[in-house]
């Protein structure tokens, strides 16, 4: 665990860059983030997606998968890729300041 | 009378039912089990198929086989379940069948038709699956007279049912090859959409080397979008394409229709449960046990050997009224045979992944925990007599359900 300032804050990050506490994150920290992994400016079709991520974190404990944003959260896969290219469930938990997806086991 | 009713007769449903009987009361309970059919399948054998290795009768047996006396089983489709009601609406004469507590054990199935392309002209011509019975047939069938080519093996999405299976078939089909004297005109490619050959990293590593050794080409971090089945190639949601002659394909599992329809499913069909009790997020009266709970674990028979035995002390105490001290821990065990008579073996669970040592007995084994072996496919072979013997009827097996660490080293 490392912590570095971002966005006027010092906060922890685990080993491969996401955010420890997602309790830290904040919109400016999101800007940030999606700088960090090539996403220069998010739009509001990115912001639908984090935010939704953000609840669903909330509600169940562990950042959705493809599958759950594409399918509860009404973007479609294809979009997803376009928004966050090359691995968007990865890409939009680090910007979501959640933890990296277990997605599989 | 209490009503237990346990949906699906697979491996979790068949071996929860044999433990409970021995504990509930038959002048108080009345148990119930409904499968939409009469065949068991032993499907860690569907593996072997292809290869000429396994044939029906390793295979199949007769669900009623392995219903104890005293419980009723109906074999009927399942339409609907009503938690609010308390009663699950089945085909079979249009019956309604009450109960007191339900257990949900309907598994977990491949949906080709997820993947678009999959499912057309070329369906078991260039295209097979091997996780269903007629899709293993089919697939031993072309192997034999197949000349070589590039047989791309690929991974729609995860979880999968025995995530060590796709790596399995590929290692046997090295070997398979080598037999028949085709390997050097074999091409072997694994897609997949993990970062690597499998989802913990030291076993990644380790299963990686292997691959390497064997000359199968991985690629990682592929989520197929479609299949193009004129120009034999599949296509990724970045537009990369990997061609093939001969396409091996894990379609996208997806837990039973039911489960969505009756409003009680994730967006994979699996039922939402505490991982320690497996009691329902919704229902403080149902349960979901093997491939159809969604629990953070493999889906395996070994899980769902493991859950049924923590289960069913904790279901003894929940309908006393007490609390449900053990804690399911994620434990999963699985042989993976990796071709020329050998085998690995990996033990794990939600906490701590496969790490090197010796199972069952520390430091004499006679498995040895990740690192192949003689004796793990020997483990492994000898594994079909022992689930249909003595895990099915839920009889005690020489292993924890708890995962121990004893044994293993870092």
């Amino acid at each position: 665990m490392t912590a570095r300032e971002i966005a006027g804050k010092v906060v922890d990050f685990d080993d491969e860059g996401f955010l420890s506490n997602p309790d830290d994150w904040n919109e400016e920290i999101a800007k940030v983030l999606a700088g960090e992994v090539g996403i220069d400016s998010l739009t509001d079709r990115h912001w639908k997606v984090i935010e939704f991520c953000r609840a669903d974190f909330q509600a169940r404990g562990e950042p959705p998968t493809l599958r759950r944003i594409t399918k509860t959260g009404g973007v479609p896969t294809k979009e997803l890729y376009s928004l966050f290219p090359k691995g968007p469930a990865k890409k939009v938990a680090r910007i979501a300041g959640l933890g990296k997806p277990t997605g599989c086991i | 009378m209490k009503k237990l009713l346990v949906l699906g007769a697979g491996t979790a449903g068949t071996m929860v039912t044999n433990k409970l009987v021995h504990y509930l009361d038959s002048d108080e309970w009345k148990i119930t089990i409904v499968d939409q059919e009469e065949t068991h399948y032993y499907q860690p054998g569907f593996l072997f198929i292809p290869f000429g290795i396994y044939g029906e009768n390793d295979v199949i047996k007769p669900k009623r086989d392995f219903v104890p006396p005293g419980v009723e089983m109906i074999v009927s489709t399942i339409e609907r379940i009503e938690p609010e009601k308390n009663r699950v609406r089945i085909a079979k004469d249009n019956r309604y069948l009450n109960y007191d507590f339900l257990i949900i054990a309907t598994g977990t199935n491949i949906d080709p038709s997820e993947t678009p392309g999959l499912l057309g002209h070329e369906w078991r011509k260039s295209i097979y699956d091997f996780y269903t019975y007629e899709g293993a047939k089919a697939l031993a069938k072309r192997l034999r007279t197949w000349k070589g080519g590039h047989l791309v093996l690929n991974i729609a999405e995860m979880p999968i049912k025995c995530p060590v299976a796709p790596l399995e078939f590929i290692f046997l089909a090295d070997w398979y090859f080598h037999l028949q004297g085709i390997r050097d005109r074999v091409d072997l490619t694994l897609v997949t959409p993990l970062s690597g050959a499998f989802t913990k990293p030291r076993a990644a590593d380790m299963l990686g080397n292997i691959l390497e050794e064997k000359g199968i080409r991985v690629i990682p971090d592929f989520n197929i979008e479609r299949v193009d089945p004129e120009q034999k190639q599949i296509i990724s949601y970045i537009e990369q394409k990997v061609p093939y002659d001969l396409l091996v394909t894990i379609p996208v599992n997806m837990g039973a229709e039911v489960v969505e329809q009756s409003g009680l499913g994730d967006e994979l069909n699996y039922v939402p449960v505490d991982k320690h009790t497996f009691l329902s997020t919704q229902f403080d009266n149902i349960f979901a046990l093997g491939d159809a709970a969604s629990l953070p674990t493999s889906k395996a028979g070994s899980v769902a050997h493991f859950a049924a035995e923590v289960f069913t002390e904790n279901f003894l105490r929940y309908i006393d009224g007490l609390e449900m001290i053990h804690a399911f821990d994620g434990h999963a065990n699985c042989y993976i045979e990796s071709g020329f008579g050998k085998g690995i073996l990996i033990d794990f669970n939600y906490d701590v992944e496969p790490l090197p040592g010796k199972f069952p007995l520390p430091g004499i084994g006679p498995f040895s925990l990740l690192q192949e072996s003689e004796m793990n496919h020997w483990g492994k072979m000898m594994f079909r007599w022992m689930y249909w013997n003595i895990l099915l009827k839920g009889k005690e097996m020489p292993i924890t359900a708890q995962m121990s660490m004893a044994g293993k080293w870092n």
